[in-house]
């Protein structure tokens, strides 16, 4: 790989942005879908909300923007607010959360991280970046074809998704979905074995696997966490798809819907939820684990602190990802599923909250006696163990089958996973953003901005989501059109309002941050190439990107990530390229 | 009006990224300041805004804790009492966690700051420190894990001989229920015989012989509506109408394959007979166990009352179960919640369609004496069937074909007037 640094031959507009094949660029591309997947995502929901907190109540302003189909005298219509449910769902949990976060950060740390010239596979990389834009355009399509899009929640369950006859969304716009999905598989297999490969084949001298910082190790275990329960999606999905044009019956038995009895027996809509949530609860960890890596070494290169407890930190992370794949059964305690392998989910779900309970504790720990700086990413990391522990210890009561009974599938749910892994992943990803903006496009983001970002997102997304559970203790189940049919709903009636306001005023936070993000793009202050004085590889390659990371020779490691304010030293930082001193201990 | 309206939001939107540009480049440039340079007073200010962030976050979450706290009124059900019991429990111990956890989380940020004279504290690891804070929420899981799945088990045991059964039959969008009759035994059900007077696919030696009558009037209808389009039809049209026709008469020998059997002395045939099937609202005798059996017809739906904290999801082709014991009457609970109209309520709790969200049936808990008094008015399935029978005679669809050259069904009345 050493010579590749040094062939500089033209690039052409086409190879350098479009197909491009330079990890740095695929990882702005993600970042800049992403985003603009998240600004739908927002917008869908503050649609949903409106309906939700002014019931019944007609906005004009909807009925000219949306059109008579989606929103007839100003209300939204009820198929219309299933689809944006829908969409909402999948577009963050997918395209948000998944692409784009492991997507811009896997891709932008991974080879900077480790000391690499770039990924094992430029070209497959650059494949999963196009994988993942025409699944986003397809799942965008969707929004506007006859029927509408998908309707049936996130999770798509059939028989509802499985046949035209149950809903509108059930048609084109599922064939979408479905079809989309299957695109975006593809798109996180051929970036997941990517950085499995490169993680563990390019780590250059030195980068012995204790010394990889958290963000890579949180990564691998993503990405392994992605390669082996992704395909099981797409059996899960190709098997719905067949079900759905060739008549056959996987998921489906003994259904009279349309005036029709249909000639389908023997199936199982309980198989359909085995499979997707032995994608669906790893996919948890896929969306949370990366932000929890960021969050480590931001945490700790900002406290001036080592991270504590680096091995912990290993551990609960290879443990979590382990556990992931034997608790998928928590999601299906009310299916008539045997309560006997109901327990053993209750048993294993519950096991989750040790390793994520040391993670917090650890992350305590670094703050303190640390030193700290409070940059915006620093905040959001702030933020982000918070709302983790927040939002995890709500997982514990929905985890617990006999209590999961009385609050499953109302906004109890809602609330627990818009917190933990919402708002948690969230955090992590904007905290990234601002860490590594100055690396990806060598400007600094305003610092101001990013406070007022961070201040007004943080309480308007606790201002969403702590008094969403008093709504779901109450009984008010989610995907709901409206609550007015049942009268011991109407108590929560202000809260929703206090809710879709509050969730109003957070998307239009977000504007601020979209403002700094694309105004510092092109006008920001220069960045400097260690501006938070950090320790580990990304911050030794020039501020202007070379193809090859490096101009000379790849550095060597000598030492581990974060030796901050190590006493042995003056500055109170030690990039990892510092040889040790005579008679100091390496950690 | 409205276009004059969006003009002035979107003038209105320039000037606010104008003067967000000027903010930016002001602070940027006028202080000659690094972006990366946090000053003494940013340090200060957010930790400053860490700690009164914490306060408000608190103080929200009391309010809402004492204004909502109380979310339900009190388990109507006995089992019910043992859920609310630990959630209580539950509830208390994450909510010390959440106090103690974020109290931290917020605290040391505003005490470490950032001051340029000292130095952090080098602090890599601390074998006890973690053994504590492994040990510790490992043993507050196992009490939760065990106590959780003692109440788990309890629930979801085997319900008793003498329970009563009641089955629950969802479909897009309402609940019907159905009692077994004097015989105690609930009719053999088959979801080929679904029809308009035969909302549950009741098997009876009448229903079958009803249904396949029924299926021929439509496959008869269906080939009349070909034959007199096939001339001006479009293809697909045509296509539909006869994949119809084939789906209609392989229906038909469907119901040849079903099957009589004997249980417990009685012919499933005849077992339906007395089955009593109430919409709109089921009632329950108080003190006594239930065990409800549900059942779907199309999509997978879920059977959800909050009061009694009993939920269970109700999914095509595989019945399931829940049991519980009534312990507080209709007339109890509108005391207790001080309001006259009070009512116990099902509602689907697992997304079916446009109409999921009204989704319901009454429910009704009462005395013994009352509950039999209001079973015995209710019709049997056999008396009922011949009643419809007299008042809407066998629906005829040949009539549809005249305007109507979709394929025909006999329910879309129906489904239309569920909506």
């Amino acid at each position: 790989m050493g010579g590749h640094a040094n062939h500089h031959h033209e690039e052409s507009f086409i190879s350098k942005f479009v197909f491009s094949q330079d990890h740095k660029m695929i990882s702005k591309q993600f970042l800049i879908t992403a985003i603009v997947m998240g600004i739908v995502a927002v917008m869908l929901s503050v649609l949903f909300r409106l309906q939700l907190g002014w019931d019944g109540e007609s906005f004009k302003m909807l009925n000219f923007f949306l059109g008579d189909k989606w929103a007839p005298e100003g209300i939204l219509d009820r198929n219309a607010y299933l689809a944006l449910v829908t969409i909402h769902g999948t577009i963050m949990v997918f395209f948000v959360l998944t692409g784009g976060l492991s997507g811009t950060f896997a891709n932008l740390l991974i080879p900077l991280q480790i000391g690499a010239r770039d990924m094992a596979s430029g070209f497959l990389n650059m494949l999963s970046y196009w994988f993942f834009f025409v699944s986003s355009v397809i799942m965008l399509a969707s929004l506007f074809v006859e029927g509408g899009a998908a309707s049936g929640g996130w999770t798509v369950y059939p028989p509802l998704s499985a046949l035209p006859q149950a809903m509108p969304g059930s048609g084109l716009g599922m064939n979408l979905w479905l079809i989309s999905m299957v695109l975006f598989v593809a798109s996180s297999l051929l970036g997941g074995l990517n950085y499995v490969v490169t993680i563990v084949n390019l780590r250059t001298t030195g980068m012995r696997m204790t010394r990889l910082p958290l963000t890579i190790w949180a990564l691998l275990v993503t990405a392994i966490l992605g390669v082996l329960s992704f395909p099981v999606l797409v059996s899960c999905v190709v098997l719905l798809i067949m079900d759905r044009t060739m008549g056959t019956a996987f998921y489906l038995s003994d259904i009279y819907i349309g005036g029709e009895a249909l000639d389908v027996t023997g199936g199982s809509p309980i198989l359909f939820q085995h499979l997707f949530w032995f994608l669906g609860h790893p996919e948890v960890y896929i969306v949370i684990l990366p932000a929890l890596g960021i969050s480590s070494e931001i945490i700790s290169t900002n406290s001036r602190k080592p991270i504590f407890g680096y091995r912990a930190m290993v551990g609960s992370l290879l443990a979590i990802g382990f556990l992931s794949f034997i608790v998928w059964g928590h999601h299906m305690f009310l299916t008539g599923m045997s309560p006997f392998l109901g327990s053993v989910f209750v048993f294993t779900t519950l096991l989750i909250a040790i390793p994520s309970a040391v993670k917090a504790f650890n992350y305590i720990t670094t703050l303190w006696k640390g030193n700290i700086r409070f940059t915006p990413a620093m905040l959001f990391s702030i933020g982000l163990v918070s709302t983790f522990v927040t939002g995890g210890l709500t997982g514990i009561i929905l985890a617990d089958s006999a209590l999961d009974i009385n609050v499953h599938d109302t906004y109890f749910v809602v609330a627990h996973f818009h917190v933990v892994m919402g708002m948690s992943a969230i955090f992590g990803m904007l905290a990234g953003v601002y860490h590594w903006f100055p690396k990806m496009f060598g400007k600094m983001l305003n610092t101001k901005l990013g406070y007022a970002h961070f201040w007004l997102t943080i309480v308007s997304g606790y201002g969403v989501f702590l008094p969403m559970h008093f709504v779901g203790m109450a009984g008010s189940p989610r995907r709901y059109y409206s609550n007015s049919e049942f009268e011991f709903l109407h108590w929560v009636t202000d809260l929703n309002t206090l809710i879709s306001t509050f969730a109003i005023i957070g998307a239009i936070s977000q504007l601020i941050f979209l403002f700094n993000f694309f105004y510092s793009v092109f006008r920001g202050q220069k960045a400097t190439a260690n501006p938070w004085l950090s320790n580990t590889l990304e911050w030794t390659t020039p501020v202007e990107h070379i193809h090859g990371n490096w101009p000379g020779a790849l550095p060597e490691v000598h030492r581990w990530a974060y030796d901050y304010s190590n006493p042995e030293h003056e500055d109170d930082f030690v990039p990892q390229t510092v040889p040790l001193k005579e008679g100091e201990v390496a950690h | 009006m409205f276009k004059l309206l969006i003009l002035l939001v979107i003038i209105l939107g320039v000037i606010a990224v104008l003067q967000l540009a000027r903010v930016y480049d002001l602070t940027a440039s006028l202080r000659k300041k690094r972006e990366e340079e946090i000053s003494y007073a940013d340090n200060k200010l957010n930790a400053f805004l860490m700690l009164s962030f914490m306060v408000v976050f608190f103080v929200s979450f009391i309010w809402l804790l004492i204004n909502y706290g109380d979310y339900l009124p009190p388990a109507a059900s006995a089992h019910g009492e043992g859920v609310d019991t630990l959630m209580h429990i539950n509830m208390v111990i994450i909510i010390i966690v959440f106090f103690v956890v974020n109290f931290l989380l917020f605290y040391f940020p505003y005490k470490y700051y950032y001051r340029k004279d000292r130095k952090a504290t080098f602090l890599a690891h601390d074998n006890k420190l973690e053994l504590i804070w492994t040990v510790i929420p490992t043993i507050v899981l196992a009490f939760i894990i065990i106590y959780g799945l003692a109440t788990w088990q309890e629930i979801t045991g085997e319900a008793s001989e003498d329970a009563l059964q009641v089955e629950l039959y969802s479909k897009q969008f309402d609940w019907t229920a159905r009692y077994s009759g004097d015989n105690g035994k609930f009719g053999h059900s088959d979801y080929n015989l679904i029809s308009g007077t035969n909302p549950l696919g009741i098997v009876t030696a009448e229903s079958i012989e009803e249904k396949a009558a029924e299926l021929e009037a439509e496959i008869e209808a269906n080939r009349a509506a070909l034959e007199e389009g096939r001339d001006y039809l479009p293809a697909g049209k045509v296509e539909a109408i006869e994949d119809k026709i084939a789906r209609l008469i392989r229906h038909k020998s469907r119901l040849l394959e079903i099957d009589q059997y004997e249980s417990g002395g009685i012919n499933a045939w005849e077992a339906g007979d007395d089955d009593r099937i109430v919409k709109g609202e089921f009632h329950l005798p108080v003190g006594r166990e239930v065990e409800f059996i549900f059942r779907s017809r199309d999509v997978i739906h879920s059977a959800y009352m909050p009061h009694f904290r009993a939920q269970m999801n109700s999914v095509p082709g595989i019945p399931t179960r829940f049991k519980m014991v009534p312990t507080i009457t209709t007339d109890s609970m509108r005391t207790i919640v001080n309001n006259p109209d009070f009512d116990y309520v099902l509602l689907c709790n697992k997304v079916c369609g446009a109409a999921h969200f009204n989704m319901q049936i009454k429910v009704v808990i009462e005395s013994e004496e009352k509950y039999n008094a209001w079973l015995s008015e209710q019709k049997t399935f056999l008396a009922k069937e011949a009643a419809e029978e007299e008042a809407a005679p066998v629906e005829t669809p040949a009539e549809n074909t005249e305007e109507n050259t979709e394929p025909i069904s006999s329910e879309t009345a129906d489904q239309s007037a569920s909506l």
